[in-house]
């Protein structure tokens, strides 16, 4: 019903491209695993390892303290929701659900028994008898979520599961699929590069960039205190200003934050504050003052684009109360709590920002 | 838009519609009598050739059909999962390659490969197979050959396209869900491929039940098929209402060929 | 398993080569008959070939008609195509359905129903009708094909057309052949082989000047001959360089 999963070691490569780099990760049974990244960053690749569809370069899959490196897909307890959702045009759902039991050669009346109550459990109960292509977008990936877990996997894995649907229905079916995957416990492990849908939906978020993990861990960690600048960016807007050390401290041109100087060889740094921990009411670091550029309202914040006074070069966003609307032109004091401070080591900042 | 709907007309609707009149006028001499009589039709269940040349034609249209798609599909699954990404096109390409053939030079060549002194005959002979040459050629198996030779091509192209357009992911769903290879194909795979399968057997059939040529210069003259006989009745007695009544007829068994296969020949729901 | 299909690959080439081979091999043969023992080589059948004037004169026929019958299928099934995706008329679905059915139809049928048309007219049998024949057989193929292409993409980019002040003489000329040449060009290479190709339409409805698989069809009466093979060589190694300069220079492209 549930597994955990260990991969150690894993490197993979297509010809002359390595697709994944020395891949170390672990997942608990029962819990909800989003890989997250920019496309060609390895995600899917790592997942169709696990699903068996791809034999590592080198390294080991271990799932529920078994060796599956080698295992087909068919052998294996882990069943997968592919993208294009590849439900049988063919067969009706109910035939669709009841497909891997089928092979499993159990007999038709109990199987399609079977079948009606994981249809029930997505909401299609009454619908068993349609076919795929009589299904809104919607429907499908639901009839692909009952076909996957009918044959009570262990793990299982999702490719962009939502990357068809409209924004709207994308939010509701993420809900949706946390719901199911805590009713039935099994370890989901699932592939976006939606860090919205990641950060709604996972107990764990792994960042991956060109083939390797540049974080994981439980989503506010990741998005409060990233591991690397990579993932600072990728889960969310960011601001960038540039450091460097000057005797023991630091220095930006802003002033000097109150943080202690890294233990680090490097000379230029970027200091990282998320927009909504930017104040104008006072904190312990004051970034001095900042025009207002722009502005626009979001509901539960204001939006604004500013240039700081000091330094015209820098430009911050940052999020400001709905009660006090920040006027363009409008000069504003800019404060940031230290502990809400990132400090990386400006390597591949360009990159990054690109 | 007008000109092609004139010209359809013009050239299509109206011969056919003055043939179809046709066949039920009939000869007197070499007079011909317009008139309303079935005994054109009449004629095709009571003359035993014509009969005869009916049920030829069916049975060696279905055999051609059934034997080109058990060979074609072998070969389009093999160029299609087997053959390296990058050469699958040439491989393909080469293998309907000889379909560029001249239509009349493609059943000749057959001959002389299956003729008394053809290259299987002479090669069997000098290998010790055989010891006296064997009949292939004026045969219905030679008939057969030749057919299936062209058809295998044409359905190995229709077979490809389906097998190329359908997602990996179809495959990879039914063995991630602890299908074998063989349930695989038997139920997935198969199913959906079955709108490529028909559009070519279609094809075949409506292709081979109207061709003169193959079975004239293959077949011999022990049993003629109905294109034959209409050649024959042009051509010898300049019977046009018989060769309009058996045109007809011709076009009555693609219409039952059409109604079978129908089915799947819809392919907007795949 | 895999040794198997291997092999399968290699019967199933030998299947599809073995009559071509045999044609272009016993080409060569320096004899009559083209059957083994093999003797030669020699090219003095393609000579044959070549200084036969009535072989050349069907060829050029067979040229002629292709070329021309496929510009008339492609310009009429381009209009057609045009009017029936542009324009919502009544009847339309009527009107796709009867250009279609030629394609139904046997081309025996179809010969034999012109045939008797021209008989009851009184007018002759001559290229000009084998011209006509292959157009009808033709058009449902163009129409088709072009008809196909025509997706809402090409709607848009002509409404765009449009709006930025073409009329619709340079809408069509600018915007719809040029999106469209692809499959017009597909659909008019596709016609000159069928045409090319044809034997019984132009077997009914030709005479005195015929094309060249009817000359090809009158000279198989007298048996095998080497001089056949030559011929039947010739066509088809012709026809393999036009298939392989297309792929590679029109549909290779493409791709790329």
């Amino acid at each position: 019903m549930t597994a955990s999963i260990s991969i150690k070691g894993l490197h993979h490569t297509f010809g002359a491209f390595q697709a994944l780099k020395n891949i170390d990760l672990s997942i608990d049974a029962g819990e909800y695993t989003v890989l997250l990244g920019p496309s060609g960053c390895g995600k899917t690749t790592l997942l169709s390892i696990l699903g068996g569809f791809l034999v590592p370069t080198q390294g080991l899959v271990m799932i529920g303290e078994k060796d599956m490196t080698q295992v087909q897909p068919a052998k294996r307890p882990t069943t997968t929701m592919f993208q294009d959702y590849a439900l049988f045009p063919h067969m009706s759902l109910k035939d669709n659900v009841a497909f891997g039991l089928r092979m499993r050669g159990m007999r038709k009346q109990a199987r399609h028994a079977k079948a009606d109550q994981f249809l029930e459990l997505v909401g299609l109960f009454h619908d068993g008898n349609k076919r795929p292509h009589e299904l809104s977008g919607g429907q499908r990936q639901r009839v692909a979520l009952a076909r996957a877990l009918a044959v009570n996997p262990d793990v299982l894995l999702l490719d962009e599961p939502l990357g068809a649907l409209d924004l709207k229905l994308r939010r509701s079916m993420q809900d949706e699929l946390k719901a199911i995957q805590r009713e039935v416990g099994t370890t989901f492990v699932h592939v976006t590069h939606d860090q919205e849908e990641a950060m709604a939906i996972a107990d764990r978020i792994v960042v991956m960039n060109a083939g390797q993990i540049e974080d994981q861990g439980a989503p506010d960690r990741v998005y409060r205190r990233p591991c690397s600048l990579f993932a600072a960016n990728f889960m969310g807007e960011i601001n960038q200003i540039p450091a460097w050390r000057e005797q023991n401290r630091l220095a930006t041109l802003l002033g000097h934050p109150p943080i202690a100087p890294p233990d680090s060889d490097a000379e230029q740094w970027v200091a990282c504050v998320r927009p909504e921990q930017l104040s104008s009411e006072p904190r312990e670091w004051s970034l001095g003052t900042a025009t207002v550029v722009n502005n626009a309202f979001f509901g539960a914040h204001y939006r604004c684009h500013l240039r700081s006074d000091k330094a015209p070069n820098l430009t911050f966003v940052a999020h400001f109360p709905p009660s006090h609307e920040p006027k363009v032109g409008e000069s504003l004091a800019l404060y940031v709590d230290p502990q809400h401070i990132s400090l990386f080591a400006d390597t591949h900042v360009k990159e990054a920002v690109a | 838009m007008a000109p092609a709907v004139l010209w359809t007309l013009a050239f299509f609707v109206a011969p056919f519609t003055i043939m179809a009149a046709m066949s039920l006028a009939s000869l007197e001499g070499r007079e011909l009598v317009w008139a309303i009589s079935f005994d054109n039709y009449h004629k095709l269940f009571t003359q035993p050739f014509l009969t005869k040349a009916i049920w030829v034609s069916l049975q060696i249209t279905l055999t051609v059909t059934v034997i080109s798609v058990l060979l074609a599909y072998p070969l389009a699954w093999i160029i299609a999962f087997r053959v390296p990404k990058r050469w699958q096109r040439l491989v393909l390409l080469l293998s309907i390659l000889p379909f560029w053939t001249s239509y009349v030079v493609r059943s000749y060549s057959w001959l002389l490969v299956m003729s008394r002194e053809g290259v299987i005959n002479n090669s069997m002979l000098s290998l010790g197979l055989i010891s006296e040459p064997l009949q292939m050629a004026s045969s219905r198996l030679a008939t057969v050959t030749g057919f299936v030779h062209f058809f295998v091509m044409l359905l190995t192209l229709t077979i490809f396209a389906n097998l190329v357009q359908l997602s990996p992911n179809y495959r990879r769903a039914a063995v991630d869900l602890g299908a074998s290879s063989w349930q695989a194909f038997r139920h997935v795979i198969l199913p959906l491929t079955m709108p490529g399968i028909m559009v070519g057997a279609f094809l075949t059939f409506v292709l081979c039940i109207g061709d003169y040529i193959t079975p004239q210069i293959l077949g011999g003259n022990n049993e003629l098929t109905v294109p034959q006989v209409i050649m024959m009745q042009l051509g010898r007695r300049g019977d046009f209402p018989l060769a309009s009544a058996m045109s007809l007829v011709l076009m009555g068994l693609v219409t039952l060929a059409y109604i079978a296969t129908a089915r799947w020949l819809r392919l907007d729901r795949i | 398993m895999r040794m198997i299909q291997w092999f399968y690959l290699a019967v199933a080439f030998t299947f599809i080569y073995l009559p071509v081979a045999s044609l272009v091999l016993f080409s060569l043969k320096d004899g009559n008959l083209p059957l083994p023992p093999f003797e030669g080589p020699t090219l003095r059948w393609y000579q044959d070939v070549l200084s036969d004037s009535q072989l050349m004169a069907a060829l050029g026929h067979s040229l002629l008609v292709a070329v021309s019958s496929s510009l008339v299928a492609c310009t009429l099934g381009f209009l057609a195509a045009y009017g029936l995706a542009r324009h919502v008329l009544p009847g339309s679905v009527f009107m796709r359905g009867l250009l279609i059915a030629p394609m139904t139809v046997s081309y025996l049928i179809v010969g034999l129903g012109l045939l008797i048309v021209f008989n009851q007219l009184g007018i002759g049998v001559s290229l000009w009708a084998a011209g006509i024949g292959h157009v009808v057989i033709n058009l449902p193929l163009c129409f088709a094909i072009i008809y196909a292409s025509m997706g809402a993409q090409q709607q848009n980019a002509e409404h765009a057309a449009r709006d930025l002040g073409a009329n619709e003489g340079r809408v069509i000329t600018l915007v719809t052949i040029p999106m469209l040449a692809p499959a017009i060009l597909a659909a008019f290479f596709l016609a000159m082989t069928l045409s090319w190709d044809e034997f019984v339409i132009a077997f009914l409805l030709t005479r005195f000047e015929v094309t060249l698989p009817v000359e090809i069809w009158s000279l198989l009466r007298s048996g095998l001959s080497s001089k056949t093979n030559a011929i039947g060589s010739l066509v088809f190694l012709g026809s393999v360089t036009v298939v392989l300069l297309l792929e590679i220079f029109l549909f290779g492209r493409r791709r790329a």
